[in-house]
């Protein structure tokens, strides 16, 4: 068996603040295969994002610390990784989706220069940047591209911002795009559109995707496996369709009895007992 | 943009009117017209001489009326002559601009570029040893009062060591020798103050998110800081560097007088301790209207930095 695009090994994670130390992340293992698309779900709280951004190293140090495991991208610890390497796989090899698109972007750059910055970073090759930035607004839906590039942030919608992540963050090719929460500042119908994207997208190009989400309800369909954290741990993992209809664990099937089913009469949300989870 | 000027700059006449009634009224209530002509003439010229004087002035006419007069003076650049040495008050304030700058534009810029490049290193090494003893080290230099670099600098380099002449001004090849010392201390005074300032702002806008996205891209922290974050920080600096800009052209009132700097500082100064009147109150007056325009040059910068910003 050829070595999986992502190892994580027993991944812990710790923040050092002056009220005490959190540990965030607490033992974690998961692999990803190349072009293969991973849900991580989990309440607030619970490490997933830690976990993303562990993976280049983005956390920030202090106060953050890695204690223990190892981050394999194609058998190279991340971990073990020079600046100037991390910088290497940043945007290049695993690029990054945030939740809230209107802070993520710079706000005083235009689209254009946001996209240009990591095109001349990672493909110095490329010698029409503006075509490449057109190429890549169009394939993440963006209509008009060849104006709306020399749009500021503030002049787009949330969608559209999402949208032009999206773009700045394949417009280099990685291997791997992590998706926080991509959704979760954005109004209903313009989440479903930005996940059928994503859909497209996979379909297209040949990439990994991990999916950070807390909400069950968007994943089947885009991811083919799903890690449940809770508390910094994954307490349940495997392929969707088989975790959706036989959850193992009793926090899976918590979360999922949280999504809203279409048809069905509206019935309590049911509340999750934390302090009987955590006994398990 | 072109009609947004427009306005300020008509918003600004009711204040420029305010500050000339007050000066206006205390020069009227200090002294009657009889006190100002034996000030400039001598207690010895009574009579003719002193009628004729106050006639001249228009000191003699009914009060609204003088003040329209004098509005008109002054919004036409005629500020008549100072009363120690009868010299034409325009001109006397063009001499003075020269020095004054000589001194504070280099200051200035040194003190800038010194501050940027201190706060910019500070909140790359944030929260290290070498980042908080260089924050001990900008509250000492902020917190060592003016006359204590001015007694070191004249005291120990210029008299004892004779690196430096300690007092005087001229325009000519070596005129630096007289410049050095007073702009390094103007830089100093500034330079801790400021890096301090700026260190906030710049510190502010590391936690940001977008901060946070240029790393995930690969941007090395150096880029991100020079770059990313500067730009953005540029939109709180712009209001406390262009605040300065009158301070720039009226001088130090301190370090003028003390290093013998013929500018418009250390004449201000003088001119309160002769009180030569009609020299505060054109200082005044002038003062007011480089800060109002102060105040439309920061606008006008910020529409520049800060894209979300549009003037109308
Ligand atoms: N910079 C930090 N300093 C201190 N603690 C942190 C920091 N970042 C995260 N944590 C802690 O790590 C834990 C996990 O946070 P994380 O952001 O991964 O949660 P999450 O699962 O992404 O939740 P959400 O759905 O709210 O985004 C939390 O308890 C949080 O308080
Ligand atoms: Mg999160």
């Amino acid at each position: 068996m050829s070595t999986p695009l992502l190892e994580i090994r027993n991944l812990s994670i710790a923040f050092h603040t002056e009220t005490g130390v959190v540990e965030a992340v607490r033992g974690i293992d998961f692999t990803l295969a190349k072009g293969e698309t991973l849900a991580i779900v989990g309440e607030s709280g619970s490490g997933k994002s830690v976990t993303g951004l562990a993976l280049t190293r983005l956390l920030p140090e202090p106060p953050a610390r890695y204690v223990s495991g190892e981050i394999l991208l194609e058998g190279r610890d991340v971990l073990k990784m020079k600046p100037d390497e991390l910088r290497r796989i940043r945007g290049n090899r695993i690029a990054y989706v945030f939740q809230e698109p209107s802070t993520s972007l710079n706000p005083v750059f235009t689209i254009r220069w946001q996209i240009a910055e990591a095109i001349e970073l990672h493909r110095p090759e490329v010698c029409d940047v503006d075509a490449e930035i057109v190429k890549y607004l169009e394939l993440v839906g963006i209509v008009n591209p060849r104006q709306r590039m020399n749009d500021y942030p503030h002049q787009l919608s949330g969608g559209m911002q999402q949208r032009a992540m999206i773009a700045m963050a394949l417009v280099c090719h990685p291997d791997l795009l992590v998706a926080d929460e991509p959704t979760t500042a954005l109004d209903v119908t313009i989440q479903a559109q930005i996940i059928d994207q994503l859909k497209v997208l996979k379909s297209q190009i040949d990439m990994a995707i991990i999916l950070i989400t807390h909400n069950f309800g968007i994943i089947s369909g885009i991811a083919d496996r799903v890690a449940v954290m809770f508390r910094g741990k994954i307490v349940e993992q495997g392929p969707t369709a088989e975790v959706l209809r036989n959850p193992q664990h009793p926090y899976t099937r918590a979360l999922i009895d949280c999504i809203p089913k279409l048809g069905q009469r509206r019935k309590r949300l049911t509340t999750i007992d934390h302090a009987a989870l955590e006994a398990l | 943009m072109f009609n947004y000027i427009i306005r300020r700059l008509l918003y600004s006449i009711p204040i420029l009117l305010g500050v000339i009634l007050i000066t206006f009224t205390l020069d009227s209530v200090m002294m009657t017209p009889n006190e100002k002509a034996s000030r400039v003439l001598g207690p010895k010229a009574v009579g003719k001489t002193r009628t004729e004087w106050i006639h001249n002035r228009g000191l003699d006419r009914p009060m609204p009326v003088q003040f329209v007069n004098y509005v008109k003076n002054l919004v036409t650049f005629n500020f008549g002559t100072t009363w120690v040495t009868g010299r034409d008050l325009s001109e006397t304030f063009l001499q003075g601009v020269g020095p004054s700058l000589c001194i504070t534009l280099p200051g200035f810029f040194a003190a800038l570029l010194g501050s940027l490049g201190l706060a910019l290193f500070q909140v790359f090494v944030r929260n290290s040893p070498v980042d908080r003893v260089l924050t001990l080290f900008s509250v000492a230099l902020m917190s060592v009062p003016t006359m204590v670099y001015v007694i070191f600098a004249q005291a120990f380099l210029a008299l004892n060591l004779r690196y430096f002449p300690a007092y005087g001004f001229a325009y000519e090849p070596g005129m630096l020798r007289f410049l050095l010392l007073p702009i390094v201390i103007f830089m100093l005074i500034n330079i801790g103050y400021d890096a301090r300032l700026y260190r906030a702002i710049f510190l502010e806008e590391i936690g940001q998110d977008y901060v946070r996205t240029a790393h995930a891209k690969g941007v090395s922290t150096a880029r991100v800081l020079a770059v990313h974050v500067f730009k953005n920080g540029l939109i709180a600096l712009i209001t406390l560097v262009v605040a300065q800009l009158p301070k720039l052209i009226l001088g130090s009132l301190l370090i003028e007088s003390l290093f013998g700097i013929p500018g418009i500082g250390s004449m201000l100064v003088q001119a309160i301790q002769t009180g030569d009147q009609p020299v505060v109150m054109v200082s005044v007056f002038l003062g007011s209207a480089l800060y109002l325009l102060s105040l439309i040059v920061t606008d006008i910068l910020y529409a520049w930095a800060d894209p979300r910003i549009r003037l109308s």
